[in-house]
């Protein structure tokens, strides 16, 4: 594979203003995010923050009310088939795989956007056919090797463990051959050897030289994995920056646990709780470790 | 668990533990009535069953079986073999690999379920068990015997599931009535068949054709009943026969066997359809057969609509309107306002592609909408094409289909000097003009074969899956799936038309009351859906074989008169109660049989 070639700072997604108004209702407000090639970028919130419908902007599940998106320089196509040929790849919070196809076919019709064999190409079988339906397979079997489910390719997708379930996904996205790949929530109901499967997939897939895009509520995950961090909160976007940035943001803390009702006691509590989870972080987390001192003020 | 629960399960315990049959004879001794009592029955359908020719098929006569006691024989021929298979009758061991005794329970069943529906009808018919001659008493004792026989033959009961002492009465009775029924369902549930060995290639493909053959024979012996009597006791026999080699485990490893070699399957499939004709000798039940053929092959076609790609379309039957009056119009029949005569082929392609034309107008909006609301508007446009046809009649619109007259006295076709609406003498048999039309009608489903295999197993097939399993994550893959439901629908249409075409021929006349939604004959709309759904969605054997049913049955059960569509629906709620899959189910639903809990979510996935 050519990947390495690619260098970081090229703008994959550029997203301007987006706005998505449901009626009266503003999920999404005026979001601005970037996403260069080979970075990956998180998504946090708290629950009905507007992450997903700002992901369905980006895929043309929604066309944003207002803003525009891009990807890699075009304006993208409000059809969401047409969002994934462009390059954009995605996977769901609630796992939608085709249940009753197998594993490989999960992973063949992930390849549809960059095969063009038609109706009469199939009816009629020359050899173009054979040639492309084996390229197909190769293709795919390779994605399969690559997450790890090999062996697993005639099993039904339904049959397959929840990880593995998670996994197929991102194979199966990572079929049509994305320049960027969106996960939302990569590793909900997930235990912790799997989450850290997933980050090492995520960092393989990264590697290939594909941007990524993670919504995530779980902070070990999104800080370990993410080059930059986005905060989004009733809709709109509250901070972004590296994982320091935003883990000692008070505005993030205060989205996340609420705003203390009176001064004395609650400053001390939120300061309690900042603490251990500083504690937390730097105990576990092996890069960011010194930036206890960072965490005090950086308005 | 309370005193009162255990107290009750006491009896029940070693028995658990100890396997036991159903009644209470030994096992030993059942097995030795069921396989003695299935010789005794082979030999007793050579005696007389009753004294008079007033009941159907001639049961009087000593030492030939007639009529309903050759099923009988054929049932009790079965039950002792599989007797002496549960024996380890060494060169028997082939006909049960997964175990005899659940198969000789169900011939057994057969049998029992046959010789005693004879003997009631006997009685029933000519007033009285005194019609009966002791041939009559001899199989009912022997076929009892050997049922009860088998019955006896021990099985792993299930797990016994305590009772909640809390429960009100009828819920301990539904508890109970549950258990009872699971103990029975475990009584007639066979193991897992061992693996089929690997043959060389000569045997299996001989298997194959034996498979044929038998096929062949059910077939022709259930088309060419004579009277309803004969046809019950073929469904009965056939039915719990089949039963019987599926809990053998012989069905399970011929369609292995066929697996290996799918093509040569299919192509023998097709032989074995085109010796159909010779079986017969005259042109009665080609005449049934070319009518199976053409709705066999549109129901086909709509599976790939249905089954493939899971747009519930209800009114099908237009498109096969659309091609046969195409067909019509072009065919020089004097009542077609066009003075035109194709020959076949160009007749064949206006039909198809005036189908398909028609497919894509109406696919072309209808397809935006998804689930219950594309039902209703395909039914609505079912409709339409009907109501339209008949008022293209000159006097409510432009003269093109002749009304309610419809297009009538279409000529018979000849292809290349062959004129289909003569008799020919092939080799000795004479072939008539069904025959004939029969083997044109079907090139017509071997075209639908290889477009549905082909196009099920690529790029387009996939995604036709991946809409059905979930539109909003097939989108987010890159399919346009729009433009692949369409293609979807006009292959289905077009192909619908195409059948068309030799439809129109084959009737003579083409009138818009041919082409309803439904109604008591097939094709219509609502059979065609039935025959896919009733045979297996996907699957390619699941439509034919439910086609052949829902025409053979209805026309065989004359009897049954207004009552056709009441038992039909029965029929049918039975059918999706407990087998959803189908007949014939699919190779997907294959890979998930082991798994009871799934079946439900298929349905609802139909459904929608």
């Amino acid at each position: 594979m050519t990947t390495e070639t690619i260098t970081r700072g090229e703008t994959v997604l550029d997203a301007r203003g987006v706005t998505m108004r449901f009626g009266g209702l503003t999920a999404v407000r005026g979001v601005d995010l970037t996403v260069n090639s080979g970075e990956i970028v998180g998504l946090i919130g708290p629950n009905g923050a507007g992450k997903t419908t700002f992901f369905n902007c980006l895929t043309g599940l929604y066309i944003p009310t207002e803003g525009e998106v891009r990807y890699k320089g075009n304006v993208l196509p409000a059809k969401s088939f047409k969002v994934t040929a462009a390059g954009i790849a995605r996977t769901f919070q609630n796992i939608r795989l085709f249940a009753n196809m197998t594993v490989l076919e999960n992973v063949l019709v992930g390849r549809h956007t960059r095969t063009k064999e038609g109706f009469w190409s199939a009816v009629l079988r020359g050899p173009g056919f054979h040639k492309a339906e084996r390229a197909s397979r190769e293709r795919a079997m390779e994605l399969l090797e690559f997450v790890g489910l090999a062996n697993k390719a005639d099993h039904l997708s339904r049959n397959l463990p929840y990880g593995e379930q998670r996994k197929l996904e991102i194979a199966r996205a990572l079929a049509s051959e994305p320049g960027l790949l969106l996960l939302d929530e990569p590793t909900a109901g997930m235990n912790p050897q799997e989450t850290r499967a997933t980050e090492e997939l995520v960092f393989a897939i990264r590697d290939k030289g594909i941007a990524v895009l993670v919504i995530e509520h779980d902070m070990r995950f999104i800080f370990n994995l993410c080059d930059r961090v986005a905060v989004l909160v009733q809709g709109e976007k509250l901070v972004e920056g590296d994982s320091a940035t935003v883990q000692g943001d008070d505005r993030v803390v205060a989205a996340y646990l609420g705003e203390p009702f009176e001064d004395a006691p609650g400053d001390e509590e939120v300061a309690e709780v900042e603490a251990a989870e500083a504690q937390a972080a730097s105990a576990t987390d092996a890069a960011p470790g010194t930036d206890n001192a960072g965490k005090e003020n950086d308005r | 668990m309370t005193t009162q629960t255990t107290s009750s399960e006491i009896p029940d315990a070693p028995a658990a533990k100890t396997p036991a049959g159903l009644i209470g004879i030994p096992s030993h001794i059942g097995r030795a009535l069921a396989t003695g009592g299935g010789v005794l029955t082979v030999l007793s359908t050579f005696l007389a069953w009753t004294w008079t020719q007033d009941f159907p098929g001639d049961l009087t006569v000593y030492g030939y079986p007639g009529g309903l006691q050759v099923l009988v024989l054929v049932g009790g021929a079965l039950t002792t073999l599989l007797g002496l298979a549960s024996y380890g009758v060494k060169g028997l061991r082939w006909l049960a690999p997964a175990g005899a005794d659940a198969a000789l329970k169900f011939a057994a069943l057969a049998t029992f379920a046959t010789a005693w529906y004879t003997v009631i009808a006997i009685s029933y018919e000519l007033g009285g068990i005194v019609n009966l001659e002791p041939g009559g008493y001899v199989v009912a004792v022997t076929t009892l015997a050997a049922f009860a026989g088998a019955l006896a033959l021990p099985f792993q009961r299930p797990e016994p599931d305590p009772v909640d002492p809390d429960d009100t009465g009828w819920e301990q009775f539904k508890h109970s009535a549950a258990r009872s029924w699971e103990t029975v369902k475990a009584a007639f549930s066979a193991e897992a068949p061992r693996p089929v060995g690997k043959l060389p290639a000569y045997a299996e493909i001989l298997v194959i054709v034996a498979v044929m053959a038998v096929a062949l024979t059910v077939f022709t012996y259930g088309i060419g009943t004579e009277y309803d009597e004969l046809f019950i006791g073929f469904l009965i026999t056939a039915g719990f026969g089949f039963a019987a080699l599926n809990k053998s485990g012989l069905v399970a490893h011929a369609s292995q066997i066929t697996k290996r070699h799918q093509n040569i399957t299919i192509c023998g499939a097709f032989v074995t359809a085109a010796l159909f004709p010779f079986t017969q000798t005259d042109d009665q039940y080609a005449t049934l057969g070319v009518y199976i053929l053409i709705f066999a092959t549109v129901a086909l076609g709509l599976n790939i609509v249905v089954g493939l790609a899971g747009l519930l379309d209800l009114g099908y039957v237009a498109f096969l309107g659309v091609g046969a009056y195409a067909a019509a119009l072009v065919s020089g029949s004097p009542s077609s306002p066009f003075g035109v005569h194709f020959p076949f082929w160009a007749a064949a392609l206006v039909g198809a592609a005036a189908s398909l034309v028609f497919g894509v107008l109406i696919g072309a909006p209808t397809l935006r909408l998804r689930g219950d609301y594309l039902a209703i508007v395909t039914l609505g446009f079912g409709e339409i094409f009907r109501i339209t046809a008949n008022n293209l009649d000159g006097t409510s619109g432009p003269d093109l289909t002749n009304g309610s007259n419809g297009i009538s006295s279409i000529p018979n076709l000849n292809i290349l000097g062959f004129d289909l609406g003569a008799q020919h003498d092939v080799g000795g048999f004479a072939i008539g003009r069904f025959a004939n039309y029969f083997f044109l009608m079907l090139v017509i489903t071997a075209v639908v074969v290889l477009v549905f295999r082909r196009s099920g197993d690529s790029r387009i097939g996939r995604a036709w899956v991946a809409i059905r399993e979930d539109e909003t994550a097939a989108l987010a893959m890159g399919i346009n799936g729009f433009r692949v439901k369409l293609i979807a629908f006009a292959v289905g249409a077009s192909l619908a038309g195409l059948a068309g075409t030799v439809q129109a021929h084959v009737t003579y006349t083409v009138t818009p009351e041919q082409y309803l939604f439904a109604g008591p004959i097939p094709p219509n709309s609502a059979f065609l859906l039935a025959a896919v759904v009733l045979g297996g969605m996907g699957t390619i054997g699941g439509p034919l074989i439910g086609a052949s049913l829902l025409f053979l049955i209805p026309n065989k059960l004359q009897f049954l008169g207004n009552y056709q569509l009441f038992a039909f629906g029965v029929a049918l709620i039975l059918l999706m109660r407990f087998r959803p899959e189908g007949l014939v189910p699919n190779r997907r639903r294959q890979l998930e049989f082991h798994e009871e809990a799934a079946a439900p979510a298929v349905l609802s996935k139909t459904g929608a």
